[in-house]
């Protein structure tokens, strides 16, 4: 039976019904007592790693997942890709049921995973591809057709024949990418595909996904912890928390919604200004003549002509905030929730035993 | 169908090259395999010599013989041991596999529309075959130098036939044995104890350390229900004449039940470990 009708054009690629996953955790002590007792009783912590979640993704979207370590973000990706079944809740990936695990949903989507390896070591790259080609059924000419795109659009066509196991990281992760591309997924999952990498290599494969992206059309979910992966990226952000979904929607709303402040700069033609100024409330610092303040986002206006009213200046900058620094906010403020939740629910359960 | 070859066929290739990669460890530890058997060969030599010392002085055991084996027959089923063990034993296929559920590498097995079992016996085929074909010289050798134990000669053609079935269905008899142990992995996590458990009894049941004539009667005759033989005594075994005859054909039918029932074995426990896999974990 099935829930919903097959999966045409006009459906989104993936659409998530609450879905929710829990872990049982081994709880143990410090010490050998503990260790020695573990044998006998041991003591579960349930973790709800994904509670409840709702989420649609249209055909081509690019969405990027941000979160905090442990949110969830990862949970959710092994979910739609098969690899756990959930407690509750409903997943279709184009018309599948990811856990289904069917050769025909595995064959149309593709997960790369920044921290591990799934091309062989001790082999060139080309050895692994031609793998893939096999295991995905790819015709010949279409598949040297892909490679020769694909490997030339990262520029490491030069590597093809060299061991993977003396690439660099950065290199190493240009031919994963080939390698999960090459059967040219609908649906592509990537898990930090720029962690450890350096400036360049990071920029690199950004500019490599935007520009894959808007050639193709995939539907590409993205977990990253770099900002600029996402700003160059994403237009469409999830923020994950505690399992749950905190925000939805593009980068510039994150910040409206987020932050109600706005920083400004001002450069002060002389000194005494800044002194006048250095008992303002929401300094942020002074660095003579310019001194660099927060203001509530409507406040702006007034507190500005109350300025100009008194003092001469020379330059204003009004910015919004670092979107770092209002993510970070919202992960603290999560992890606050968390705290909280997690002492209520100690206090009305105790662990349960097996 | 002509799909799945494919993929098998290249998986094979590429695991030959991946083997190849290593050649330079081969010839030696090839070599290495006999020196164990050095020892075991002196021990009986021994012991035959003070059962000759006997008959001289005209005590029993007229023909000098072990559990039916003279001198020469005994060092032969060592020699031939090693052969069956260079087709039955799998090293690190246990720890391999229970790595790969540890670490979360199996995942790829879930993402991917391939079978993981299927890969590794690929695998396994394609390192047995680069192994043989370097091992080849160095057993050659040491067997033409022994062959004045081989007292018999060569057994006749269907013996032959025999042996070297045995010896084809104790590779896969290992293989899915080993990799049942391995996929316990889903359950334990760690197997290591496991294996070291199966490490002893394949010594002792297996025929590795002595001909499994020397068991005593009762556990002989348990013995001789279990997979371990396979593994080691019975090519042996039937190489030598030791077992002939319509005993030989029933020994082959057990063998391969044993072969299959391991075969189902690995693929249930495949199929559930990934169940609780996905549902537990990941």
């Amino acid at each position: 039976m099935r829930l919903w009708p097959l999966y045409t054009e006009a459906m989104p690629a993936i659409e998530i019904k609450n879905l929710c996953k829990s872990y049982r955790v081994y709880q143990k002590q410090e010490g050998i007592l503990a260790s020695v007792r573990g044998l006998f009783h041991r003591e579960y912590k349930e973790v709800h790693a994904v509670r409840d979640i709702d989420l649609t993704v249209d055909d081509g979207e690019f969405v990027a997942f941000l979160g905090p370590n442990g949110a969830g973000k990862t949970t959710t990706l092994k979910l739609l890709s098969g690899v756990i079944n959930p407690d509750s809740g409903t997943c279709q990936v184009l018309g599948h049921v990811p856990w289904h695990r069917e050769n025909e949903y595995r064959r149309r989507f593709s997960l790369v995973m920044g921290q591990k390896n799934q091309l062989w070591w001790d082999l060139p790259a080309q050895e692994s591809f031609r793998l893939n080609q096999h295991i995905y059924g790819v015709p010949r000419e279409e598949f040297d057709r892909t490679r020769d795109e694909l490997t030339d659009m990262l520029d490491v066509t030069r590597l093809l024949g060299q061991p993977v196991r003396e690439l660099s990281l950065g290199e190493r992760m240009k031919m994963e990418l080939i390698a999960a591309l090459l059967h040219k997924p609908d649906v592509l999952f990537l898990d930090e595909p720029t962690i450890g990498l350096d400036v360049v290599a990071q920029h690199k494969i950004q500019q490599f996904l935007k520009a894959y992206q808007q050639e193709r059309r995939t539907t590409i979910l993205l977990t990253s912890h770099y900002m600029k992966d996402i700003e160059a990226l994403c237009k469409r952000v999830v923020i994950i928390a505690n399992g749950a979904i905190y925000h939805d929607g593009s980068l510039e709303d994150i910040v409206d919604r987020f932050s109600g402040e706005k920083i400004v700069t001002l450069q002060m033609t002389d000194g005494r200004s800044v002194d006048a100024l250095k008992n303002l409330p929401g300094l942020v610092e002074i660095e003579a003549p310019k001194i660099k303040f927060r203001v509530d986002r409507d406040d702006v206006g007034r507190t500005l002509s109350d300025i100009l009213a008194s003092h001469s200046v020379d330059d204003i900058v009004v910015e919004e905030p670092p979107l770092e620094e209002v993510i970070s906010n919202v992960f603290s403020e999560a992890e606050r929730d968390r705290v909280r939740d997690q002492s209520a629910a100690d206090q009305s359960t105790s662990t349960g035993v097996s | 169908m002509a799909a799945r070859v494919m993929t098998w066929w290249t998986f094979f290739q590429i695991s030959i090259n991946e083997r190849l990669v290593y050649r330079g460890d081969f010839m030696l530890g090839t070599l290495m395999r006999f020196l164990p058997t050095l020892t075991q060969i002196f021990l009986w030599w021994a012991i035959y010599d003070v059962i000759s010392t006997n008959m001289a002085q005209g005590n029993e055991n007229p023909n000098g013989e072990i559990a039916g084996y003279r001198y020469g027959d005994m060092v032969a089923y060592y020699l031939l041991v090693i052969v069956s063990r260079a087709f039955s034993s799998m090293p690190g296929l246990t720890r391999g596999i229970a790595d790969q559920i540890r670490s979360g590498e199996v995942k790829k097995f879930l993402i991917q529309p391939v079978d993981m079992l299927g890969c590794l016996l690929t695998q396994r085929v394609a390192h047995k075959l680069v192994y043989y074909l370097i091992a080849t010289l160095p057993f050659a050798l040491v067997f033409w130098i022994c062959r004045s134990f081989f007292v018999d000669g060569w057994p006749p053609i269907d013996v032959m036939v025999v042996f070297v079935t045995s010896l084809l269905l104790s590779f896969l008899l290992g293989f899915f044995l080993e990799a049942c142990i391995g996929l316990v992995g889903f359950w334990f996590l760690e197997v290591t104890s496991l294996g070291f458990i199966y490490m002893l009894l394949n010594f002792l049941l297996s025929g590795h350390m002595f001909p499994l004539e020397l068991l005593p009667g009762s556990i002989g005759a348990f013995v001789n229900f279990l997979p371990f033989k396979y593994l080691a005594y019975f090519p042996a075994a039937v190489f030598l004449g030791k077992i002939r005859g319509t005993e030989m054909y029933i020994g082959l039918a057990v063998e391969i039940a044993w072969t299959l029932f391991f075969i189902v074995l690995a693929r249930v426990l495949w199929h559930r470990g990934v169940k609780r896999y996905s549902g537990f974990g990941g």
